[in-house]
C-alpha cells in the first residue's frame, strides 16, 4: 500500500478543493452527503477535536479574485505537508495547459495543470475526487481534444510523490468521500487501503453484479429485451458485470435508488475505461470486448 | 483616478469564465466576458452511437444535468421519428425530473452562489473558511434579520438536497441521472412512488412559499438599488420547454425591450465566432450546420465561448426571459405572481430589467413549477406505457430545444451509418456570457455590466452581483480597466 508510512499529525485538516475539466457533479454530489451533511463537513468537528477546514473551493467560497488565488499560494508555502487536495476534473494539458484556467495573478493565468502540480507537490495526500481526476474520465475521451490526463498521471510525469487516493464515479457517491475521510480521521490515511487502481477497496472493493437485485434474473436467464422491461439489463448494455462499487448495497441519495434499480444498465462509471470501453452504453459488452 | 481591476475567479458560480472590462470616471465603458474551459464535448460525440449522448451530454453540467438529458433525448426522439410516439407518462416523468432540478438549482444559486454577496454570514460563524476572505463594506442586513438568513443558507442546504432525492424517484439518481431515455423513461408511476414523491415536494414547496419569496423581498428591501443595477439588453428570448401531454409549461417567444412579442423560429440562431478560439471559417452558421474547431491562439479572441444570436441580435435567457414571455403571452398565474410581487416591492415593471429582477423571477419561477408539479403528479397513469421502442436509425436529423434552470438550452444531431456524425450543443450561458460577435456587439452580461457605477474598486460588488443574478454556468474572471489611463500594466487586483 502506497499510503504506508504517512502518519498524519494535524488535527485541523486545511482542504484545497481545485476544479479542473469537469462538470462540478462531484462537488454536487458532495453536496447531497447526508450523515454528516455538508454543513457538518464546513462547520463542525467531523470526530471530536478534528475538523475539516475548508480554505478554497470555489463554488461556495465567498471571496474572488486575486485574494482567493492567494489563498492557494499561502497554503502552498505555508502548510507544507500539512493540508488535503482534493481535485475535481481531469488536467487538460495541450497547450501548454491553456484549455482549463482557475483564476489569475500578476496579471497571468493559472493553469489547472500548474496548480495541481504544485499544490500536489506540498500536499500530505491527494484526492482525485470523480472519474475524470481518477482516470481521464469523458474530457479524456477519444479523441481527447485537450489531452485530458489524471492526477495520478501528471503527477508521475513530474515525479510528484504526494499519495493519491482515487474515489471515481460519474459522479462518486457522497459516502465513498465522507466515509474516505473519517478513515483518515479515525484511523490516519496510512490506513486506507487501496486496490491496484488505487480505490479504497470499502467502497470499491465488490462487483455491482454480485449485489445486483436483479441478479436472480440473470441466474434464472430472464433478461429485459428493451429499456422498461423486468429482468436482467445485460442485454441491454448492463456494465455491472465488471464494474466495482457499491452502488447496490449503498443505494443513492438518501439511500433512495440507484442506475440499475431505477431500470437503466450501469454505465461502468467508476472504472478507469469510462467512457471509451464501456459504451456502446446500450450495447452488450463482454469480457472479450475488452481485452 | 485611473485603474485596472481584475477579478479572476469569480467564484460561486458553476464553471470557468472570465470578463474584462474597461472603467471611466467610475463608470464601466466596456466589459468582455470569457469562457476558459474547452472540454470539446461536441468532438467527443462524434463516430459514437446516437443514443449515448443522452447520457454523455449530461456530463456538461452537474448543476443541471436534467437539462441536457431533457434535450438530448428530444434531440434523438426527434432524428429517431419519435417525438409524437412519446407516452404520456414519459412525458409528464420527464417534466417531474426537470423541474426538480429546477427547484434544486433555483435554490442552490440563491442561497449558496449569491446570498453571501448581501447576507454577513462571518457575523454569525465568524472569520471561518470559505466564508472568508470576501468583499467588505456593502452588507446591509444585521443582527437577527442577517441571523436568520444564515440560517436560511444552513436550512436550505438541506432543502436543495432533498430535490434531488425527490428527482432520483423517478430519475435514478443525482447528479447525472438515468431515467430520461430516448424514447421515454425508464421508471414505471406507480402509487407508492407519487405519493412518496408528492409530500417530499409539499416540504419544498412549504420552503419556496414561506422562506425562499419572503427572503426575496427582505433582501430586495435592503438593496433597492439592485432594481436599477444591472439592466441589460432587455431582449428576451425563450425555446419554450416543460413539454406535457397540454402542452409547454413555458412559451416560446421573444419579447423586444419594448415588450412586444415576436414568434421564435429556431433557423433563426446563429453563432459568431470572430472574437471565440474557434476556427473563422464557421462563423455565422445555424447550429444545425455548426462545427467546433479550437484555435486556441486566435488573434481577437477572448473566450471558449461562441457568440449565439437571434437574427443577430443580443438576447438575455433564464427565468426573467422566461417569466416576461408567459407574462406578454397572457399566462394568468404568471401575471398574478408577478404583480402581486412588484406590487409589494413597489416597483414598476422596468425594475425587472435588474439584478433584483432576475433573483425575484426565479423565485417565482420556483413557485410556478412547484405547484405545477402537483398536477403532473396526479396526471400519471400507472398501468400506462412509459416508453416507445425504437431503432437507430441509418441516417437522420433532429433538434431538442428545452428550458434549462439557466434559460433556454438547444441540441443538434446528424446522424449518419448509425452513428452520431456532428452534435452541437448551445447552454444557455453561452449566449448571456458570450463574448461580442462579428458585429462587436457585447453580449448580454457584458451589456449589463457597461454602464454600472463602482463604487469601492477594492471591493467591487456591483460586478459580482450582476455576474451572479444571471446564474453563469462557468467560474468568471472580471477585469476593469480605465479607458483614459489606457495603461494596461498598472492594475490594482481584487
Amino acid at each position: 500500500m502506497y499510503m504506508k508510512g504517512r502518519k498524519v499529525a494535524t488535527k485541523e485538516y486545511p482542504v484545497i478543493w481545485l476544479q479542473g475539466a469537469g462538470c462540478t457533479g462531484c462537488s454536487v454530489s458532495i453536496l447531497n452527503a447526508v450523515s454528516p451533511r455538508i454543513q457538518n463537513l464546513l462547520l463542525d468537528e467531523l470526530v471530536p477535536g478534528q475538523r475539516l477546514n475548508m480554505l478554497f473551493h470555489a463554488t461556495i467560497m465567498a471571496g474572488q479574485g486575486e485574494p482567493v488565488i492567494e489563498v492557494l499560494k499561502d497554503t502552498e508555502k505555508n502548510r507544507k505537508g500539512g493540508y488535503v487536495l482534493v481535485v475535481e476534473g481531469a488536467i487538460p494539458t495541450a497547450q501548454g495547459g491553456a484549455y482549463g484556467s482557475i483564476g489569475e495573478i500578476d496579471g497571468r493565468h493559472v493553469t489547472v495543470q500548474q496548480s495541481v502540480e504544485e499544490l500536489g507537490r506540498s500536499a500530505l495526500l491527494t484526492i482525485a475526487l470523480g472519474t475524470c481526476s481518477a482516470y481521464g474520465g469523458i474530457p479524456a475521451a477519444k479523441p481527447n481534444p485537450t489531452l485530458c490526463k489524471s492526477v495520478k498521471a501528471v503527477f508521475d510525469e513530474k515525479a510528484i510523490e504526494t499519495p493519491v487516493v482515487n474515489l471515481p464515479g460519474c459522479p462518486p457517491h457522497p459516502e465513498w468521500f465522507t466515509g474516505t475521510i473519517s478513515v483518515i480521521l479515525f484511523s490516519g490515511a496510512e490506513a486506507l487501503d487501496l486496490d491496484n487502481l488505487g480505490r479504497p477497496k470499502l467502497f470499491y472493493g465488490q462487483l455491482i453484479h454480485e449485489n445486483c437485485p436483479r441478479r436472480a434474473d440473470f441466474d434464472k436467464g430472464k433478461f429485459a429485451e428493451k429499456l422498461g422491461d423486468a429482468g436482467c439489463l445485460y442485454k441491454l448494455g448492463c456494465k455491472g458485470h465488471y464494474t466495482y462499487a457499491d452502488c447496490p448495497l449503498r443505494q443513492w441519495n438518501n439511500g433512495l435508488n440507484w442506475c440499475v434499480k431505477a431500470g437503466s444498465p450501469c454505465l461502468g462509471c467508476v472504472e478507469p475505461e469510462f467512457p471509451d470501453g464501456t459504451s456502446p452504453i446500450y450495447e452488450k459488452i463482454t469480457f472479450e470486448d475488452l481485452k | 483616478m485611473s485603474t485596472r481591476i481584475k477579478i479572476d475567479p469569480v467564484t460561486r458560480i458553476e464553471g470557468h469564465l472570465a470578463i474584462e472590462a474597461v472603467i471611466d470616471d467610475g463608470v464601466v465603458k466596456e466589459a468582455r466576458s470569457a469562457g476558459t474551459l474547452f472540454r470539446g464535448f461536441e468532438i467527443i460525440l462524434q463516430g459514437r452511437d446516437p443514443r449515448d449522448a443522452n447520457r454523455l451530454t449530461q456530463r456538461i453540467c452537474g448543476v443541471c444535468p436534467t437539462a441536457h438529458a431533457t434535450a438530448s433525448a428530444l434531440c434523438i426522439d426527434d432524428a429517431f421519428g419519435l417525438t409524437d410516439k412519446i407516452p404520456d407518462n414519459a412525458r409528464l416523468i420527464r417534466c417531474l425530473i426537470l423541474g426538480s432540478n429546477f427547484l434544486q438549482s433555483h435554490i442552490l444559486h440563491f442561497y449558496h452562489l449569491a446570498a453571501l454577496d448581501y447576507v454577513d454570514a462571518a457575523a454569525v460563524v465568524g472569520d471561518l473558511a470559505p466564508f472568508v476572505p470576501r468583499y467588505e463594506g456593502d452588507y446591509r442586513v444585521s443582527g437577527e434579520a442577517n441571523a436568520e438568513l444564515v440560517n436560511h443558507y444552513v436550512q436550505a442546504l438541506d432543502i436543495r438536497r432533498k430535490c434531488q432525492e425527490m428527482l432520483s424517484i423517478f430519475g435514478g439518481k443525482m447528479p447525472h441521472s438515468v431515467g430520461i431515455v430516448p424514447g421515454g423513461v425508464t421508471e414505471r408511476p406507480t402509487e407508492d412512488k407519487i405519493i412518496n414523491f408528492l409530500w417530499r415536494l409539499n416540504e419544498i414547496r412549504d420552503f419556496v412559499d414561506n422562506t425562499y419569496i419572503p427572503d426575496i423581498i427582505a433582501v430586495a428591501k435592503a438593496y433597492g438599488d439592485y432594481f436599477e443595477i444591472g439592466q441589460g439588453c432587455k431582449r428576451l428570448l425563450a425555446y419554450g420547454g416543460f413539454d406535457l401531454p397540454t402542452g409547454k409549461l413555458f412559451k416560446s417567444g421573444v419579447v423586444s425591450p419594448d415588450l412586444q412579442l415576436q414568434p421564435f423560429a429556431e433557423e433563426n440562431i446563429t453563432e459568431d465566432l470572430k472574437h471565440s478560439w474557434y476556427a473563422d471559417s464557421d462563423s455565422g452558421k445555424n447550429p444545425a450546420q455548426g462545427q467546433t474547431k479550437p484555435e486556441p491562439n486566435k488573434k481577437q479572441a477572448y473566450s471558449f465561448l461562441k457568440s449565439p444570436r437571434y437574427e443577430g441580435k443580443v438576447c438575455e435567457l433564464g427565468p426573467l426571459a422566461r417569466m416576461v414571455n408567459n407574462y406578454v403571452q397572457g399566462d394568468s398565474k404568471v401575471k398574478e405572481l408577478i404583480d402581486s410581487t412588484l406590487a409589494q416591492l413597489g416597483a414598476g415593471a422596468d425594475a425587472l430589467f435588474s439584478v433584483l429582477g432576475r433573483h425575484a423571477a426565479r423565485a417565482l419561477e420556483a413557485k410556478l413549477v412547484a405547484d405545477a408539479m402537483v398536477d403532473w403528479l396526479q396526471a400519471l397513469k400507472p398501468d400506462e406505457p412509459i416508453i416507445v421502442e425504437n431503432k437507430i436509425p441509418e441516417t437522420g436529423e433532429g433538434a431538442g430545444l428545452t428550458e434549462a434552470p439557466r434559460g433556454s438550452v438547444g441540441h443538434w444531431i446528424t446522424i449518419k451509418d448509425k452513428k452520431t456524425n456532428r452534435y452541437q450543443v448551445i447552454t444557455p450561458t453561452a449566449w448571456n456570457a458570450s463574448p461580442k460577435d462579428d458585429k462587436d456587439q457585447p453580449g448580454a452580461i457584458e451589456q449589463a455590466i457597461i454602464g454600472t457605477k463602482v463604487k469601492d474598486k477594492d471591493n467591487p460588488f456591483e460586478l459580482v452581483r450582476i455576474v451572479r443574478a444571471f446564474d453563469p454556468c462557468l467560474a468568471c474572471s472580471v477585469h476593469l480597466l480605465d479607458a483614459r489611463a489606457g495603461k494596461l500594466g498598472q492594475f490594482r487586483v481584487v
